[in-house]
């Protein structure tokens, strides 16, 4: 009968050393690296004659930058080429593990890590990107790091931290049809606010949760960064196991069930001790639309536009050129994201093709386009026909990487264009310079792309 | 890494909330693979009425004269003031990059999101957090008067005012510490390396399916 939290027991079992002021020196497990935060810390390690300390637990993969067109000649933009283009090179000089861009497993990070058994339950994960948070889902501490700590993880295999608190948001009730764990993360943040979980590590539980896919709860632990959490976990159950068990850097044989006893043990003990606690009944939640320039400023698709006298609340109506009381159901919008570390999965592109039935896109979307998280996620739904029903609707059909979601590539939304998008931030230019974004669930997305404004997707589900 | 002691300036006020690190520092720029000559892009959203790329001359670009860092009466100041949760969003630390290359040294707000934060100290910019309501009334004397300065002192975890009001704040130790004197973390921590090997021999006996 232990009071510890699966976050507690993940931290403890890392603890390499705890300096007298509190700070640990943390081990980490594994260590993702991509194009954009990485350059300057391999620059670092060589400027200081140091290398990696464990090159086995490095996987490199280039993602914010590739061109989600044809890639045969390589990247047209000499900028982005160049960040590439380091990234293999320093691959090359240290000698890491590294899916290049024409790699079928090539992805976005966040999708091919547990994709390839590369992130596993109860391990420390870290990548120089605040959607690492998604591979808590499979029971990992799993976290954003900057470049700085890239670097220190890359020389030392450790991190200098202080412990979070623990905060539980227990989840119970059952989705409708058309609702989806998209959905609960947005209605969470909607409630906590965007800092509510600043300094917690958050744990997601209830029977809601544990009736979701791993990659629905990837979808929830992704976004914990947006209220606040540098990381949120799920516990280990069957459904985590039977997700990672023959995943290609999974372990095998009796290494596996050696594996598997352990990670029986991550979750909360019985008398787990929260610092604090939120308890959501999704069983009546409605399907989610963001309206503001914040990821808690959301609300129900069948509600209006808020009214409040708040100054952020008003820049953001300005941003997003909105009225209060505009029904969301009434806002048009010229272009549809489906993808992003978030809503790019084989679940997801089943889910969004599900709906078309053949029908087609409205004609007053300028662009849909869906982009698979990973080249082995677009060969599969390839094999499965989604490529054509998307296609045959209007859809384009792309190569997978983080695209739209933050526009690094050429895809991006011009001044004043509005978005139905899949991904994580609605942030004032977040997918380019005067582009207005509303984060919704895949279902909801290709609703919005057949009607040309936002539907409620729960019509279709009846 | 530089080390900060105190400074004596005057206040930018950025009288928003939830400034992310979006706003900070937009996508285009992190094509860069150095860590310096991000301070033109700062704000760079905000601050310019067009759409920029990287390298090109900010002279070439159209400012909005409008916005508070384009304001010559702010053009001195090392202290950037905000409001709740400043830095959200991307772990980006080429938001840090970009405030110290513009020549800020501090911001002052009511939050500070987590990571933007454990960026600031491991590049000498000093993250202060002070109470909702003392940020309230800095924002109040800096628009009352934009030459208000203040001493930021991280010895003694205060803020002073030229009336000498104090608003202390809150650090912990060992980021002070690194701060104070400029510590390079990575050289500590190898300070430690045989604890970290051990550490590794414990775990391949204990879960060798970690090392493979």
């Amino acid at each position: 009968m232990g009071t510890n939290t699966l976050y507690d027991k993940v931290w403890a079992s890392h603890v390499v050393h705890e300096r007298d002021d509190g700070m640990v020196l943390l081990y980490i497990d594994r260590h993702l690296v991509h194009e954009v935060t990485s350059p300057q810390a391999f620059e670092g390690l060589r400027l200081t004659n140091r290398v990696p300390w464990r090159r086995d637990s490095i996987l490199a993969t280039a993602d914010h930058n590739v061109p989600t067109t044809d890639r045969s000649a390589g990247i047209e933009d000499p900028i982005s080429r160049l960040q590439v283009d380091t990234l293999d090179e320093n691959c090359r000089h240290f000698a890491l593990t590294q899916f290049p861009m024409l790699d079928v497993r090539q992805g976005i990070v966040h999708v091919i890590g547990p994709e390839q058994g590369v992130s596993l339950p109860g391990m420390t994960i870290v990548c120089g990107d605040s959607h690492t948070s998604t591979h808590g889902a499979l029971g990992a501490l799993a976290f954003g790091i900057g470049t700085s700590e890239v670097e220190h993880v890359l020389a030392t295999q450790c991190l200098l931290m202080k412990k979070s608190q623990n905060m539980l948001v227990e989840v119970e009730g059952c989705l409708l049809p058309g609702v989806t764990s998209k959905d609960i993360i947005l209605a969470i943040i909607g409630r906590l606010g965007t800092s509510g979980a600043t300094g917690y590590t958050v744990e997601y539980a209830g029977s809601a949760i544990r009736s979701l896919s791993v990659e629905a709860r990837m979808t929830m632990c992704n976004m914990s960064i947006e209220a606040g959490a540098r990381a949120g976990m799920v516990a280990v159950d069957d459904t985590t196991l039977e997700y990672i068990a023959n995943r290609p850097y999974a372990p095998q044989g009796a290494l596996w069930d050696q594996a598997v006893a352990n990670w029986r043990t991550l979750h909360s003990d019985e008398d787990a001790r929260f610092d604090a606690v939120v308890r959501l009944d999704v069983g009546t939640l409605k399907p989610q639309v963001t309206w503001g320039t914040s990821p808690e400023m959301v609300v129900d698709v069948d509600e209006v536009v808020p009214e409040d006298g708040n100054p952020d609340y008003h820049h953001a109506l300005q941003y997003m050129d909105l009225q209060p009381g505009t029904p969301i159901e009434a806002i048009r919008v010229d272009k549809v994201f489906i993808g992003s570390c978030t809503n790019s999965r084989i679940e997801d592109l089943r889910a969004a093709a599900s709906l078309i039935r053949d029908r087609t896109v409205a004609e007053n979307i300028k662009l849909a386009m869906v982009v698979p998280g990973s080249g082995l996620v677009k060969q599969q739904a390839e094999q499965e026909g989604l490529d054509r029903i998307f296609k045959a609707a209007g859809f384009e059909w792309r190569e997978p990487g983080c695209s739209m979601c933050l526009g690094m590539n050429a895809d991006q939304l011009e001044p004043g264009e509005r978005c139905a998008s899949t991904s994580n931030r609605n942030f004032e230019g977040r997918q380019g310079k005067g582009g207005r974004t509303h984060l919704v669930s895949p279902v909801m997305a290709v609703a919005a792309a057949l009607h040309g404004h936002f539907v409620d997707v729960r019509k279709y589900m009846q | 890494m530089k080390s900060f002691a105190s400074i004596k300036s005057t206040l930018l006020p950025l009288d928003r909330s939830n400034v992310d690190t979006d706003a900070i520092i937009p996508q285009q720029y992190l094509k860069s693979v150095k860590r310096t000559g991000f301070g033109v892009y700062l704000f760079d959203n905000w601050r310019y009425l067009d759409p920029g790329v990287l390298g090109q001359d900010p002279g070439e670009r159209r400012i909005d004269p409008e916005f508070v860092l384009n304001r010559e009466t702010y053009r001195e100041a090392k202290i950037l003031l905000a409001r709740d949760n400043f830095g959200c969003g991307s772990s980006r630390e080429h938001a840090v990059w970009s405030i110290l290359d513009y020549g800020f040294e501090v911001v002052i707000a009511s939050s500070f999101a987590d990571i933007f934060c454990s960026n600031s100290y491991k590049n000498g910019l000093l993250p202060v957090t002070l109470d909702a309501a003392e940020v309230d009334c800095l924002f109040g004397e800096v628009m009352l008067d934009p030459s208000f300065a203040c001493v930021v002192d991280l010895e003694a975890q205060v803020v002073l005012d030229a009336q000498g009001r104090e608003f202390s704040f809150e650090i912990g130790e060992f980021h002070k510490y690194c701060l104070l004197n400029g510590y390079d973390e990575i050289d500590l921590t190898l300070q430690h390396a045989d604890k970290i090997k051990s550490y590794e021999a414990r775990a391949r006996r204990s879960a060798p399916w970690l090392f493979t």
